[in-house]
């Protein structure tokens, strides 16, 4: 589904942050990735949905070179790849309930048939009281659940999300990783950065998820350690 | 290029959902539409002026159509002789329609009022007379002036037509410059609305990261940029041809047989010609900012 063969990345003439990293992600897995501060976490994820493209080594998506894509191939990918961004990144004048809605709009779909889905959503995530609040306006993690609400929404193949609960409370945590694991149970494949080894340790205990630990810029399967 | 479910009606009439995206920005809005209204304005005096010469050159043409003369003044005897030969040189000049000579009896009936109906007219060294007439495209006057001087050196081209030649000229000349100053104010117009699409783009960066990142795919964002521009084109356009035919309307009313200025302004069908300015405004933005917002996005990754 996710494959990287080789693949070395830096960002500008700086030293490379990734190097000869292999790895194929399965359909239906879930994965945590993790590493300290700095390590490329998020700079992998990015190669993961094509917003980076390496220039050494391949990555396909979906068993196609990124590198062979056009720019409108990688945006109908992304309706296939949900994406939590680590600084969230939203429409700031539009309303949560719009920016939820936005993969919708932006396929060109009717977000009005979505209505109630997004309802459910934002009660699940506790922001049903936010449902005409700017982006703005909302506190990070806030901003957090929303992001998380807007990858999901189109039901996507494959969710990728950069430290979806870096600012959320424990119990906020573990109910945004029950609609992940929901996600995996229907056979929805999830990447998922965080730094959070508590939760990492918490979530092995509910799924199968395989963490994958950034190390010395190799991207490796982490053993029992953890 | 293709133009798929992104046609120019589709972004007049609507998906307003796409165009929601961008953030309306109140001081983009009033110059675009400010812009578009001076241009337009200033199309509409571009078009009476292309009208207006228009006319003037036709009819001052085909005034032109009309006959010139050649007299013949030479010694008895050969009279006849140089009225054949001037005929020869005619038959074969370009531009000369169709050519005769007077009969005693027209030329007596054109003295007559000077020298009353007893003239004895072949008594008299009275120029014999050739009456020309030209196609529309006229004679090289100047050039039968010559061959009239080497073929009968009696016979004299009365042009009177000569004058108004360059006066139609002028007229056609001006109708062009019309059109020129249309063309012009359509590019000034795609260069505004290119730079303001261009700015707006630049303003917008984070929108576009976040569009991209959800799955907006380039004429979709395009799209909203396009949709807004052009209807603000189109408003503005509006108001700028109405103000326009409103000034010429107060213009003193122009009669084909008065000279220019008072003959500046529409007449008849002419007054619909202002009404092709909004549509054609909108289209130039349309094109304007479809092309500066996917060369600007091509190059954003
Ligand atoms: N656009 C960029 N240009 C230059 N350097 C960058 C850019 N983005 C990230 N970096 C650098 O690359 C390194 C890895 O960044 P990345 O965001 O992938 O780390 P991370 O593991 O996600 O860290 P964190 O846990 O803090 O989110 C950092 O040292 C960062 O400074
Ligand atoms: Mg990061």
């Amino acid at each position: 589904m996710i494959e990287l063969e080789d693949i070395s990345y830096s960002y500008g003439k700086g030293p490379d942050l990734l190097s000869g990293v292999s790895l194929s992600l399965s359909p239906g897995g879930f994965y945590f990735l993790t590493g300290p501060s700095g390590a490329g976490k998020s700079t992998f994820l990015k190669l993961c949905y094509g917003e980076l493209i390496a220039p050494k080594g391949t990555v396909s998506l979906f068993g196609r070179d990124v590198r062979d894509m056009t720019r409108d191939d990688i945006a109908r990918l992304r309706r296939r790849i949900g994406v939590v961004h680590q600084d969230c990144q939203f429409v700031d004048h539009l309303s949560v309930t719009e920016n939820i809605a936005m993969p919708i709009t932006a396929a060109g779909q009717d977000p009005g048939a979505a209505t109630r889905d997004i309802k459910e959503l934002l009660a699940w995530i506790g922001l049903s009281a936010k449902a005409d609040a700017l982006p703005p306006h909302l506190s990070g993690g806030e901003r957090q659940r929303v992001a998380l609400a807007r990858a999901v929404i189109m039901s996507p193949d494959v969710i990728i999300a950069d430290e979806p609960t870096g600012n959320v409370d424990w119990e906020m945590s573990l109910r945004l990783m029950r609609l992940l694991t929901e996600l995996n149970r229907m056979g929805k494949t999830i990447v998922l950065a965080t730094h959070d080894l508590t939760l990492i340790r918490t979530m092995k205990q509910q799924v199968s998820a395989r963490v994958l630990r950034i190390k010395d810029s190799r991207v490796a399967l982490a053993g029992a350690d953890l | 290029m293709k133009v798929t479910r992104f046609g120019i009606f589709t972004v007049l009439i609507g998906d307003r959902r796409a165009d929601r995206v961008v953030p309306p920005s109140r001081g983009m809005a009033r110059l675009t539409e400010f812009s578009a209204a001076a241009m337009a304005f200033l199309a509409v005096f571009a078009i009476a002026l292309s009208s207006a010469t228009g006319r003037l050159a036709d009819r001052w043409a085909s005034e032109l159509a009309r006959t010139a003369t050649i007299r013949i003044s030479a010694p008895p005897g050969q009279v006849e002789e140089q009225t054949r030969r001037v005929l020869e040189v005619l038959a074969t000049t370009p531009g000369v329609g169709s050519a005769r000579a007077l009969t005693a009896e027209e030329q007596r009936a054109l003295l007559e009022p000077w020298f009353g109906p007893d003239l004895p007219i072949a008594a008299l060294p009275v120029p014999q007379l050739v009456e020309v007439v030209e196609t529309g495209a006229g004679f090289d006057s100047d050039g039968l002036q010559l061959r009239l001087r080497g073929e009968a050196p009696g016979a004299i081209l009365d042009d009177h037509t000569r004058w108004r030649r360059p006066l139609v000229q002028a007229a056609d000349r001006l109708r062009w410059l019309g059109f020129f100053v249309m063309g012009l104010i359509s590019l000034t117009t795609g260069a505004i609305i290119t730079l303001a699409a261009q700015a707006a783009m630049a303003a917008n960066e984070k929108v576009i990261r976040t569009l991209r990142l959800v799955g907006a795919r380039d004429v979709f964002i395009a799209r909203a940029f396009v949709r807004r521009f052009t209807v603000r084109t189109f408003l503005g356009a509006c108001i700028g041809t109405g103000l326009g035919v409103g000034v010429m309307s107060l213009l003193p009313p122009g009669d084909a047989d008065q000279g220019f200025l008072t003959g500046f302004g529409f007449s008849g069908t002419d007054w619909l010609l202002p009404l092709l300015v909004p549509p054609l405004a909108a289209a130039v933005a349309f094109w304007s900012t479809r092309i500066a917002a996917l060369r600007r996005l091509k190059g954003l990754t």
